[in-house]
């Protein structure tokens, strides 16, 4: 059992406090004497910039509480009641509104970060998963926060996104039913998205932000080389590599969350629509749910998602599937990337490829999710659907840098690919079958580049040794 | 390979990829291509005129039910610093703008929203449709959409009104401004499908061709005005912003540098 009282050092008004409450140990063990790798680079901003957005969001949020009224007949008008003439209330919502994108901005980077520098490896599996559990709330906090507008974008989005749980068999109906609170999108529906917008999620938010940071912690930061600090400490037991994050990291940071706050207002003052990005331009008309319009497009952040929901025409249930199986992948990546070297600085080249490549089909499918769906854009879904997927196999395959096992997946993988395109040609459908027979070379190319060319250029296939001491 | 080229091949790669496989089917451009509404927001000559012909020819039929009158005067510059007293304004706004009556039959107060007394009702009776509120039409369509929708009636005999539109496929509307610019036939009629549908005068109105772009430039930035009123702050307020933070970065760089300057 502790002392009682508790000892401390501290005297005064903070002695006073940390006999009942561990402040001065908090404080310690993550700020003054937490240590963190040396080698931070730009990535590594992101992490803090996303609790920044947090924080924004919060804040902004409750201002826009006070004025917005979850109601179909005055939620559309209170918005703008809001823009027009509480005082400053547009710098708010633009806050609020901005804040949305560059949450998922700061989010990705964070994301990419992680998958680059292998942040997932080395007992962090935990801190991987409970980030993913953010980024799945952060999703479901956007959709809802998206309904309250009212307008023309809000009422339809949240029209397809529920319409995908009828797509399950036998409880679809019933699900989408309790869902809505309704037979049709209405005022059930946006007093309940409302409650969990302003409420229920954020409360879950923050609490995940929370043990996010307790499990980093617990198991220490990664790095851009992957060295792990902690396997040479000095004489006190302070890693050789690492300094404490208070006060180095946080006047470290201060300048990136300035830069940030730059793009951030430049944004909010000068383009706050962000060319119909951040604010799509159909949703300043009012919901009616009796005019459906002719191109419903989401958010951005939502778009790769999107397209993988369109690219699954098989049924639409298998479409839904297919949608949350590529966010479900993300959760396994710990345990399908099983190379024991985390930074991509020491991976051979082909691990380079695969990431860049994934990379840019990430943005493609984002794009490809806001465009009107015309033959070529289709098929190009399907084939950055099929690399989108096709990674988690060659990450898997990476794991080692056996170069038969290369030729082993490549014939598998490949001959997949040409196996779902015989089933999916259709002479007949002339338009689409034009389409099938030039866009394999997306996937099959993919697959050239990342397993045959590791596997017949031995230069692309070599790992350098990971250092014992963090560069620079 | 060095690390540095893997790194600049890894940054270069995602830009040349995504660029790469979007371009690689081209572009299919459709749509009606829209005319420049260049409107100038600072212009507030412009933003009075366009006030004026909105009361005129647009107001009983379409409310801007999200704007009130008085900051309307103000921002398009009826306001003290261009010698306007209160009063003046107040009397401008009543003789010229304010229409409705409340409920005891007096004229609605300057600070009331710009709504009308044309029912929905009425509205659906005599053109089938509800008449659409234009508080947002600048956002949701844009300035260039109103600024080619208002130039872009022909007569069709075709549609009820006897007018049909470029830009808005058989709108339910008459040509408003017909007494302005007269009427316009299509040139090419729908089967052509090279080139754009062209537009010729057949019978003139009261003003010229240059004239009529003037009015409808003038309506165009009103109803962009209207659309968001506080963009005619808000860039002020960025710049300010900006400099703010460049002052900020300074000296949180020196901080930053001055703690580093001992981690090697």
């Amino acid at each position: 059992m502790a002392a009682y009282p508790r000892k401390t050092e501290a005297t005064g008004l903070l002695g006073w406090v940390d006999e009942r409450f561990p402040v001065v140990q908090t404080w310690k063990d993550h700020m003054s004497e937490y240590y963190a790798p040396k080698n931070f680079n730009v990535w590594y901003y992101f992490g803090v910039l996303a609790m920044l957005v947090l924080v924004i969001q919060i804040v902004s949020g409750i201002f826009l509480t006070m004025h917005y009224k979850p109601d179909t007949g005055m939620a559309f008008a209170s918005v703008e009641y809001i823009m027009r003439d509480v005082p400053g209330g547009w710098f708010i919502r633009y806050m609020h509104s901005t804040g949305a994108s560059a949450f998922f901005i700061v989010v990705y980077f964070h994301m990419f970060r992680g998958i680059m520098y292998g942040s997932y490896k080395g007992k962090r599996e935990l801190v991987w998963l409970i980030g993913m559990v953010i980024y799945l709330a952060l999703m479901a906090e956007a959709f809802m926060g998206y309904l309250l507008p009212w307008g023309q974008m809000s009422f339809w989005g949240a029209q397809v996104i529920i319409n995908l749980f009828n797509t399950i068999p036998f409880i679809g109906e019933g699900l989408s039913l309790f869902i809505r609170g309704d037979f049709v999108i209405s005022d059930p529906t946006l007093n309940r998205l409302f409650a969990f917008h302003v409420a229920a999620v954020p409360m879950i938010l923050v609490a995940l932000v929370f043990v996010h940071i307790v499990a980093l912690h617990t198991v220490g930061s990664n790095n851009p080389d992957g060295v792990e600090i902690k396997a040479l400490k000095n004489e006190k037991g302070i890693p050789l590599d690492g300094i404490p994050f208070h006060p180095y990291y946080t006047v470290h940071d201060i300048p990136a969350i300035v830069v940030f706050l730059m793009a951030f207002f430049a944004v909010i003052f000068f383009a706050p629509e962000m060319g119909g990005y951040f604010l799509e331009f159909a949703n300043f008309e009012p919901a009616n749910p009796l005019k459906t319009p002719v191109h419903i497009a989401p958010v951005w952040y939502f778009t790769p998602f999107y397209t993988v929901l369109r690219a699954v025409t098989l049924s639409p249930f298998m479409g839904t599937l297919a949608m949350f199986g590529a966010i479900i992948m993300l959760f396994l990546l710990p345990w399908l990337d099983r190379n024991p070297v985390k930074s991509w600085r020491y991976r051979n080249t082909a691990h380079m490829l695969n990431l860049a490549i994934f990379a840019a089909v990430f943005i493609i499918l984002g794009y490809l999710g806001v465009k009107a769906v015309t033959p070529e854009y289709k098929e190009m879904g399907v084939r950055m659907t099929e690399i989108y997927f096709l990674f988690f196999a060659v990450i898997l395959a990476h794991s080692s840098t056996n170069r038969g096992r290369y030729l082993v997946w490549f014939v598998v993988l490949a001959g997949s690919l040409i196996a779902i395109d015989f089933w999916r040609y259709n002479p007949d459908d002339l338009v689409s079958a034009a389409q099938i027979k030039w866009q394999w070379v997306w996937p099959i190319g993919y697959l050239a580049v990342t397993l045959l060319l590791p596997f017949f250029v031995k230069g692309c296939n070599a790992e350098k040794t990971v250092p014992e001491r963090v560069t620079s | 390979m060095s690390n540095s080229i893997r790194k600049w091949i890894f940054v270069l790669l995602v830009p040349i990829a995504v660029i790469g496989v979007i371009g690689s089917v081209g572009s299919g451009g459709h749509g009606v291509a829209l005319q420049s509404a260049n409107v100038n927001l600072s212009d507030k000559d412009s933003l009075q005129r366009g006030a004026k012909y909105y009361a005129n020819y647009c107001m009983g039929c379409h409310s801007l039910k999200f704007s009130r009158y008085n900051r309307m005067a103000e921002d398009i510059g009826l306001n003290a610093d261009n010698g306007f007293t209160d009063d003046q304004v107040t009397a401008f706004l009543k003789e010229n703008l304010i229409f409705t009556r409340d409920e005891d039959g007096k004229q609605v107060k300057t600070g009331s929203l710009m709504t009308n007394a044309y029912s929905p009702k009425a509205a659906a009776e005599a053109f089938g449709t509800s008449v659409p509120d234009l508080s947002l039409v600048g956002r949701s369509r844009g300035a260039d959409w109103i600024y080619s929708y208002l130039k872009g009636f022909y007569l069709d005999d075709s549609r009820p009104m006897g007018v049909n539109n470029t830009v808005f496929k058989d709108v339910g509307m008459p040509h408003v401004l017909a007494d302005l610019q007269g009427y316009q036939t299509l040139a090419h009629q729908e089967g052509d499908d090279h080139g754009a549908a062209k537009l010729v005068l057949s019978k003139p109105g009261k003003l010229s061709a240059g004239e009529y772009d003037r009015v409808v430039r003038d309506l165009t930035g009103f109803l962009a005005y209207v659309s968001e009123p506080a963009q005619l702050s808000r860039k002020m307020y960025g710049i300010l912003t900006l400099l703010f933070l460049m002052v900020l970065f300074g000296f949180a760089y020196a901080l930053s540098k001055e703690y580093w300057k001992d981690i090697h």
